[in-house]
């Protein structure tokens, strides 16, 4: 038992804090509440043959596995154990993971795992693939399920990246993460090219460039308190909702809209301090904020409810929708209905990105992914127009065409098929071409349109929009749309599942 | 007032053009990093991915035609041959057997 519990011994361990790192049983112990930790499976050994491997003894068989609760929610968790042969993943490692998922599908309740795993255990050759296979199965059948957290707490490398790919989300600290397909030796050796760890799968990379995780910390503590908080914001398991928390009003003389919006049009403002001025206590817990920061997700609360923001952030890229932004949205809309998180959407963008880069980049194809998972969703849709809503964007963005349940419109809002300026250039295009004054006949024009279309009356009066409302009455309406929203229930054709745009 | 979502203060919002309108807006590094799209010239061979070059074929000056071996590009465990894709004079060679080679890289020119 003794021997269990000490992982791979004193000299791994000592070799183990050197890195930074915690040990696994640590870790787990960190993050879960005091005392609920339960292990199973502390005696499973590992069936290897080969090689000498019978004669060596592998504690837990380089996993840690069993259930405890997160601020009282329960959770099935396991920990691969770096310090037990490198916490490489073999038949009995594998199927002590494959069990505790089990477990966390039969139980209904949310699954973490944290990686610390130098990959597949060579020595035990296609049942460590068939392992890796197994895990895979079990990740996409509980998706949507039930909560699927992947903490990446050291290497995970080759087939193991594959687990955290298809989970909910990505937990990285920096220095410590390391997540590839093939690592720089491979790459040196196969195709010359040399690259750092760090600079091909680092914490940074995966939360910048990649966008394959969720969450960034500096240290392992304040991972497990970025896990904590999100696991306040999700329900348990698809059949329920997020509990829900005491009542707040937005701290409004810190966040007021009135005053966070710019006068002009053209200058940019920060669309998470718009969110700010409408969520419980002014929280807003932002996922992704690194990648494709020209759109921004989280979770928020209004009264005391979770609530999902997509937000277009004017200070990046002007808000503009591109392959980055629209697979990043798209996964979190996606995230959202299969977990009964009603979705708020606050509009303010340009339109798609134009460019060349783009276009070759299937900018079609990833921007479809939006507009699917908005058509999709069945939960509460409330859409709030900002600032600017044109062509291609507009409909993108939670329209009522894509059956938004209710659209507001502050004042300044503008929805129109695109920008005045080009607009007026193919509307007007002969008088202005023809004029003396060329310059002077399209300012006029410009005007001329700007006047008739730069409003949200003329979507109004279509019905497009359900109210005209002033900006510090944001929360309000918002509040009230989500409390009678609680009974809504729609049901999509039947079907076997349908085929977005991956 | 804090004016960028990753670094505070730090980045100058720039001229951003959508369209026929402007915005001032921060435009992030991945966005300023992306190449200039470049119209393909078949007369100009690269490498499709990155690998070492086991045997070159031809040498500058050799009249060649379109289908003919140039060279051989060795990658994920596959040799893979390339042939001309058009008949032609060879008049450059930037490679030499045994030679890594990154992506994208110029390996023989035809005209």
């Amino acid at each position: 038992m003794q021997n269990a519990l000490q992982g791979g011994g004193a000299k791994a361990i000592e070799k183990q804090v050197a890195m930074g790192k915690m040990t696994a049983r640590d870790r787990i112990i960190s993050l879960l509440d005091t005392n609920s930790f339960h292990e199973y499976d502390l005696f499973v050994e590992h069936a290897a043959k080969d090689f000498d491997m019978d004669k060596k003894y592998l504690a837990g068989d380089g996993v840690i596995t069993g259930t405890g609760t997160i601020s009282g929610h329960p959770v099935c968790i396991f920990a691969q154990d770096f310090t037990v042969a490198g916490g490489s993943l073999g038949l009995m490692h594998a199927r002590k993971i494959t069990k505790i998922m089990d477990h966390a599908m039969s139980l209904k309740i949310p699954l973490i795992g944290i990686n610390d795993s130098g990959g597949a255990r060579i020595q035990e050759g296609v049942n460590s693939l068939a392992g890796y296979g197994e895990i895979f199965y079990r990740n996409t059948q509980a998706s949507g399920v039930i909560p699927q957290i992947s903490v990446i707490l050291g290497p995970c490398a080759g087939g193991a990246v594959y687990s955290p790919a298809l989970t909910d989300f990505v937990f990285v600290v920096d220095k410590i993460s390391k997540m590839f397909i093939t690592g720089p030796e491979v790459i040196k050796s196969v195709l010359g090219e040399e690259i750092s760890m760090e600079e091909l799968g680092g914490a940074r990379v995966h939360s910048e460039i990649t966008g394959n995780a969720h969450f960034f910390a500096e240290s392992e503590a304040e991972c497990f308190d970025q896990i904590k908080k999100l696991m306040t914001y999700i329900p348990w398991n698809n059949t329920k909702k997020a509990d829900p928390y005491p009542k707040k009003a937005p701290r409004t003389k810190e966040f007021k809209i009135s005053e966070i919006m710019p006068t002009d049009p053209r200058e940019p403002y920060d669309v998470r301090k718009v969110i700010m001025a409408i969520t419980d206590d002014s929280n807003f817990f932002e996922i992704q904020e690194m990648f494709a920061a020209n759109i921004v997700i989280g979770f928020g609360r209004i009264n005391g409810q979770t609530v999902g923001f997509v937000a277009n952030q004017p200070m990046v890229l002007a808000g503009v929708l591109d392959v980055d932004s629209s697979d990043k949205a798209a996964r979190f809309i996606r995230y959202c209905n299969a977990f009964n998180v009603p979705l708020v959407t606050l509009v303010d963008l340009p339109g798609y990105l134009p460019g060349i880069d783009q276009e070759h980049a299937g900018v079609i194809r990833h921007g479809a992914k939006i507009l699917y998972s908005y058509s999709e969703a069945t939960v509460p849709k409330i859409t709030v127009i900002l600032r600017k809503a044109y062509g291609g964007g507009y409909i993108a963005m939670c329209s009522r065409h894509l059956k938004a349940d209710f659209v507001f419109t502050w004042p300044t809002a503008e929805i129109a098929v695109m920008g005045p300026e080009g607009a007026a250039n193919i509307i007007f295009r002969s008088e202005i071409l023809n004029a003396e004054n060329p310059d002077q006949v399209r300012k006029e024009k410009i005007e001329e349109y700007k006047q008739k279309f730069a409003n949200p009356y003329v979507a109004a009066a279509h019905g497009y929009i359900d109210a005209v409302i002033e900006p510090d009455e944001t929360r309000k309406f918002i509040a009230h749309a989500l409390e009678i929203s609680v009974q809504k229930s729609e049901k999509s054709p039947e079907k076997k599942h349908g085929l977005p745009p991956f | 007032m804090e004016n960028t979502p990753e670094n505070p203060n730090s980045t100058p919002l720039q001229s951003f053009k959508v369209g026929d309108d402007e915005y001032f807006t921060i435009v992030p590094q991945k966005f300023l990093n992306r190449k200039a799209y470049q119209t393909p010239n078949p007369k100009i061979i690269t490498s499709f991915m990155p690998g070492n070059i086991p045997d070159v074929f031809v040498m500058i000056g050799d009249v060649v035609v379109e289908g003919q071996k140039l060279c051989t590009l060795e990658a994920m465990k596959m040799k893979n041959v390339i042939y001309s894709p058009c008949s032609g004079t060879v008049k450059s060679i930037n490679v030499e057997p045994g030679k890594m080679v990154p992506k994208n890289f110029v390996l023989i020119e035809i005209e």
